[in-house]
């Protein structure tokens, strides 16, 4: 079977699957689901004869699903459960009678109808079976030794089972150059392809992205892009995994490895937040590749590219594979019981110059749940401060994160609309985009955004409210107010008119991030505030990094007069924090404001920092612990919905690298505290008892939304900083995966075309851009999606971005722009 | 004995020089049909053309105004004109497109408006440079005379037509491919089921596509009822038909001739239209409804043109596109260039008709190459099998073959494509499988090099 057969289709089931049995729930939601499968059997559906066997299909059911869930497997090879059904490939040609005879019919198209008999094994229909076998293999190259599909190929299992057993072809096979390249991570070798139209409709159906098509005619019809225009889609990664032969393949899999000599284990990809379910697999010591599982209510087997191929960099060599401490200016690499010494010894000396308020730790979105929880108890405990933050200044407050009413993804594609308050979904949390966009196509929902700038899904907004930053809380309570007749800057009355009207249905559903981040958490959090009192309300987190939810659960979050990062960043310059942990963290490249990030690490007193790479922002530290990435440790983690999936250990860390709990315990013992616990098993019991499990809140409350916030003033001559991050940026997740590293995209300015009109430029000119503390040059591209008054400049993609122009003491950052 | 005199009802105009004018058009009665359409209700209209029976003209044969009845309840609705004439041999709706391009016209607005209708998209083959040039001449000036457009006629009704050129495609002559294509994607057929257009038809809206000449008889049938057009022809094949006749003939042209009366005998040997095989040979064999046809044989020369008699008999008479081949023909070559076309032409879509078509005709170029093989028989009969399977429909078998089967055939293929190609195939090998034999014993010979 195909990795993609094997794994999501017969191990997961096709059809039908409710609640992923992979979903660690809470107790509570175990008892819920328990409840739910003593209910009464629903009625049994239309009944049809299968083989002689009398099943019963949901309405609109193809015969090929009914038949599998009734355990006929019909071969086939254009037909996916996900993917539009379009009957090529004629693989699934069975004998179907609706009472006019049988008649040969694709099970991929007919849908059951009442008392159709279906005979799979006829005489006609194994024959038509073997024919398109055998017409399928005519022309393909059986190189089936070196491709990267032997042994898990759908045609291979095909031909086993159904196939004629030598060829009647006495001519040349058809002939192409291969491989080619459809983009950077994608090759085609032509001569396998059997033109299933399987990469193409996930391209064009479910990725929105329709650059691969069929090009040519008859027998030399083969697929490709147009010409000039690469594959460059986030989700290409997708179509080799739903290819039924070895045509796609991708770069850095290739040649790499046999499928049967593949180890795997079910885990959740950490890259974002949205946890999508996959298989990590590897060969020998090397991580070699990651499948995406289906999952009904989080991937439907879809990954990004950025999380796909992301597994490089846990291969890469650049891993930190020793504890280092710094001796005479000098990091050098030492046992764990010196580096745990060594860091306990400093930050006891910092709390006791400055106390626990002068100790700070930031970091921990990167963690598993449990090392979240120890590293929380650690701080509290055996560090005394409240200074935790797990968000770089790109987050949310915790009581607006976790204390407003919750929404799955699977309510949000639902809901009767989608309210965005986020930034690009598409560029930072894909997979959310792509089942959203799915929910928007198919009419299942509505979309009404609040965005400073056009975002991937502006296409399908029913509304789309281009606001000004700063401005989010005055559209957010004239959206629910309505004696609000006034335009609010750049958005017109009567635009949030029709956004109030579409909002009136109970039970919207808001996508709630930092729609930019040169905006201040608390005006986005006031925002929110404000969009609690819609009728029915739910809230789905569109924040990013891996594990912030299960890390702001777990209470690495500033609580009780605690300072966030910022706070620290800003306490860290003046010299006031002895002591910093840096968890997992790397403020310069992912701190909004790079001047603050900078001077907050070099002001810092004694710095331990635990990572998987030797990043810029902790090259100073004193203390250095190698940190075990989630392929090589169990544990949980916590998605956007709040759901808690498994990670599976599939590798162990390099060199002596330790999963971070044990780090925390370890440090906490040489402290002088014992945390309690010495196994995963005992961390999860303290962790229960604590907090009732990882998706729940730690005792924040809502705060009331500010009734009368004013906006910042406007700045008469600049215009509006946003700021946005795209997929590929500089975190180290891309810079060490070689495959994606090349594929940030270059900075440049969008800004409405008429602002930029008046000084004069257009796309593919190039302005000086100056900010509060900050000026430079950077190429300019005319967007009408940015509203008037504003700018968009990308964060973490390049050495000047909007890192550099951020002022995050400001709740806004306004820029001036000049022609160059 | 000659045929009878019959009113020419879509080819009235040929020998009009102005014809394609709006003013040649309209001298010769021109828009008056769209008059007295727009004068009745919707409803009668269809009526009227149901009460006449038209088979459409473009292959199917299905009955216009009885498509026009199973339209879904559901608007916006289209007419699409289908004049994207490829079938091998066939070359009547071109005629008709470049003569009197206002017929078309005329004819495709009564469609419209019996069938209420929200826009015409009239979609010419791509290569039909002059039929476009006429076809959109005849539109600007129809728009001008306010005959399309707003208030038509002063009658209060409506239509805009939009003209759409093919891209190059044999297969766009298939009406959900020519769908596709007109949306704008590749043309490829669409399955059916799902998508039978007056249900799910262009942009998933229901959609009726005619065929130019079908369209063009409606005028007529508007002018003089249904009653005159079905007094033309036999009970069941109504009126007049345009039939393309090529090949071995001394007369080779477009004619029109009365449905169900004629035969293909006076096809072949009537003064008025094919005038005898030429050199007064013999008739060897004959494709009767163009290149996706089994063929037909001198016992079926008195079979009439009418699709309920040649159906039984075996074949289809398609679109009207006649080929007689005398015996010189050496029919091992004739059935590889019609296989070679099909070959080419598949929208490699599905896999038989992909991969099929093209073995087929390696298998048989090889053949002709002088490397035949004894098992090759057998091969494409069972490789034409895979793509049509069952007993193929034709007749003219030699004793002991596979026993006679009627018109249509089956197919593990999306659309008609793939089956067209094993027409040519079955029927060469049933009947002339001696001509195979040969080949293939006689190995590579000068003669064979030479002619290949």
């Amino acid at each position: 079977m195909s990795e993609d057969e094997a794994v999501t289709e017969t191990a997961r089931g096709t059809e039908g699957a409710v609640e992923p049995d992979v979903t660690e729930k809470d107790t509570e939601a175990t008892e819920d689901a328990t409840e739910e499968q003593q209910s009464p059997p629903p009625p049994p559906g239309i009944p049809l004869t299968i083989d002689g066997k009398t099943v019963y299909a949901e309405k609109g059911e193809r015969v090929i699903a009914a038949a599998e869930r009734n355990g006929v497997h019909i071969p086939r090879f254009c037909y996916h459960p996900r993917l539009r059904s379009v009957g090529m490939c004629r693989m699934c040609l069975v004998d179907v009678d609706t009472g006019r005879g049988p008649m040969l019919s694709p099970a991929c198209l007919v849908e059951c109808g009442e008392n159709m008999v279906v005979e799979t094994q006829s005489e006609k229909a194994l024959k038509a079976q073997d024919g398109v076998l055998e017409f399928l293999l005519i022309n393909h190259p059986l190189d089936c030794p070196v491709c990267d599909k032997g042994g898990e190929c759908p045609l291979q299992d095909n031909t086993v089972a159904f196939g004629p057993g030598e060829t009647r072809m006495v001519e040349e096979k058809r002939h192409r150059e291969k491989p080619i390249a459809l983009s950077d991570l994608v090759l085609l070798d032509r001569e396998r392809c059997i033109l299933c139209d399987r990469c193409t409709r996930f391209a064009d159906e479910v990725a929105g992205d329709p650059l691969i098509n069929f090009i040519f005619r008859g027998v030399e019809t083969e697929v490709n892009t147009f010409p000039d225009h690469p594959f460059a889609s986030y989700f290409s990664g997708n179509t080799v995994q739903l290819c039924p032969v070895g045509a796609l393949t991708s770069a850095p899999y290739r040649f790499k490895a046999r499928p049967w000599d593949l180890d795997s284990v079910d885990s959740t990809c950490t890259t974002c937040a949205v946890g999508c379910r996959i298989a990590v697999q590897s060969s020998g010591t090397q991580l070699t590749r990651y499948i995406g599982l289906d999952d009904d209510a989080v991937n439907h087997s879809w990954l990004c590219d950025k999380g796909r191929f992301s597994y490089e960099a846990v291969n890469s060599p650049e891993r930190i594979a020793a504890p280092m401490v710094r001796k005479n200016g000098q990091l050098v690499e030492v046992s764990w019981g010196e580096a745990i010494d060594a860091a306990a010894a400093g930050l006891k000396a910092a709390r006791e110059r400055a106390g626990g308020a002068g100790i700070g730790v930031i970091g921990g979105a990167r963690l598993a749940n449990e090392d979240a929880f120890a590293w929380a108890r650690l701080a509290d405990d055996a560090l005394g401060t409240a200074n935790v933050d797990c968000h770089m200044d790109d987050g949310l407050p915790a009581d607006v994160l976790l204390g407003l009413p919750r929404a799955t993804i699977e309510d949000a594609c639902n809901a009767p609309v989608v309210l965005l308050l986020a930034p690009d979904l598409k560029e930072e949390l894909p997979v959310l985009f792509l089942r959203l966009r799915g929910a928007l196509t198919a009419g299942r929902t509505k979309l009404v955004e609040l965005t400073p700038a056009s975002t991937s899904l502006t296409q399908f907004a029913a509304v789309s409210l281009g606001y000004r930053p700063g401005e989010a809380g005055l559209v957010a309570r004239a959206l629910t107010d309505s004696g609000s007749t006034t335009d609010v800057g750049p958005v017109p009355a009567a635009a949030i008119d029709t956004a109030r009207s579409a909002l009136a249905a109970p039970g919207t559903v808001v996508v709630l991030g930092r729609p930019s981040l040169a905006e201040s958490a608390e005006s986005v959090a006031d925002a929110a505030r404000a969009l609690a009192a819609l009728p029915g309300v739910r809230f789905l987190s569109a924040l990013r990094r891996g594990n912030v939810h299960g890390a702001v659960a777990a209470g690495l979050h500033p609580s009780a007069g605690g300072l966030d990062t910022a706070g620290m960043l800003r306490a860290a310059a003046a010299g006031k924090l002895a002591g910093l942990v840096l968890l997992g963290a790397d403020p310069l490249t992912d701190v909004p404001d790079r001047r603050l990030a900078q001077s907050g690490l070099a002001g810092a007193g004694f710095t331990v920092a635990v990572d998987t790479f030797l990043t810029e922002s902790i090259a100073g530290a004193d203390v250095i612990l190698p940190a075990a990435t989630f392929t090589e440790r169990p544990g949980t983690t916590t998605n956007i919905e709040g759901r808690v999936s498994p990670l599976g250990q599939k590798l162990t860390p390099p060199g002596v690298a330790w999963p971070d709990w044990m780090i925390a315990a370890e440090l906490a013992t040489a402290l002088g505290t014992d945390l309690g616990f010495e196994s995963l098993d005992d961390l999860r019991r303290a962790a229960a008892e604590a907090l009732g499990g990882f998706s729940a809140l730690a005792g924040d409350t809502v705060q009331p939304p500010v009734t009368d916030a004013g906006a910042p003033r406007v700045d008469a001559y600049g215009l509006r900083l946003v700021a946005g991050r795209g997929l590929y940026d500089l975190g180290v997740t891309v810079q060490k995966s070689p495959s994606l590293a090349g594929l940030v995209r270059p900075v440049a300015l969008r800004a409405n075309p008429r602002d930029l009109a008046r000084l004069g430029v257009t796309t593919g000119g190039r302005v000086r851009v100056t900010g509060p503390h900050a000026s430079f040059a950077i190429d300019v591209v005319a967007d009408e999606g940015v509203p008037l008054g504003s700018a968009f400049v990308p964060a973490n993609v390049g050495v000047d971005d909007a890192r550099s122009l951020i002022d995050a003491s400001s709740p806004v950052t306004d820029v001036r722009i000049e022609n160059l | 004995m000659a045929v009878r005199e019959i009113p020419r009802i879509v080819s009235g105009r040929w020998d009009v020089d102005d014809a394609h004018t709006l003013e040649g058009f309209k001298r010769t009665g021109g828009y008056e049909g769209l008059r007295r359409a727009l004068a009745m209700s919707p409803d009668d209209v269809i009526a009227e053309v149901s009460g006449a029976t038209v088979q459409g003209r473009g292959g199917a044969g299905f009955p216009a105004g009885n498509k026009w009845k199973l339209l879904k309840d559901s608007f916006p609705r289209w007419i699409v004109v289908n004049g994207d004439e490829s079938e091998p041999g066939t070359y009547k709706d071109r005629i008709i497109m470049e003569r009197d391009p206002h017929l078309v016209i005329e004819g495709a607005l009564i469609a419209a408006y019996a069938c209420r209708a929200s826009q015409v998209f009239l979609y010419v083959r791509g290569e039909m440079a002059f039929a476009q040039e006429r076809i959109a001449a005849a539109l600007n000036d129809a728009y001008a005379a306010g005959l399309v457009g707003k208030n038509i006629l002063d009658s209060g009704w409506s239509i805009d037509v939009i003209l759409h050129w093919g891209a190059g495609a044999y297969i766009v002559g298939d009406e959900t491919a020519l769908l596709e294509s007109l949306e704008g994607n590749r043309g490829m057929p669409r399955p059916k089921p799902p998508f039978f257009p007056a249900v799910m038809g262009l942009y998933l809206q229901p959609t009726i596509v005619n065929n130019v000449e079908t369209l063009a008889n409606l005028p007529w049938i508007m002018m003089n009822g249904a009653e005159a057009f079905a007094a033309i022809g036999s009970e069941k094949s109504n009126g007049t038909r345009l039939i393309a006749v090529s090949g071995h003939v001394n007369r080779p042209g477009t004619y029109e001739v009365e449905c169900g009366i004629v035969t293909f005998r006076d096809v072949f040997y009537d003064p008025s239209l094919g005038g005898g095989i030429r050199d007064g040979r013999e008739l060897k064999a004959f494709i009767p409804g163009g290149g996706s046809s089994p063929w037909f044989f001198e016992e079926h020369l008195d079979v009439p043109l009418d699709p309920t008699v040649v159906g039984p008999a075996g074949s289809m008479i398609g679109s009207g596109a006649i080929v007689a081949m005398d015996d010189t023909t050496d029919m091992v070559r004739a059935c590889w260039r019609l296989v070679r076309f099909y070959a080419k032409e598949s929208c490699g879509k599905c896999t038989p008709c992909r991969e099929g078509t093209s073995w087929l005709e390696t298998i048989l170029a090889r053949i002709l190459a002088g490397h035949g093989r004894p098992e090759d028989i057998g091969l494409l009969v069972d490789v034409g099998d895979n793509i049509s399977p069952g007993p193929f429909p034709g007749p003219g078998l030699a004793a002991g073959d596979a026993p006679f089967a009627p018109f249509p055939y089956k197919k593990t293929t999306i659309c008609d494509l793939g089956p067209s190609v094993v027409s040519p195939l079955m029927s060469a090998i049933r009947r002339f499988r001696g001509e195979f034999d040969a080949y293939i014993a006689r190995g590579v010979g000068p003669e064979v090099i030479a002619s290949v």
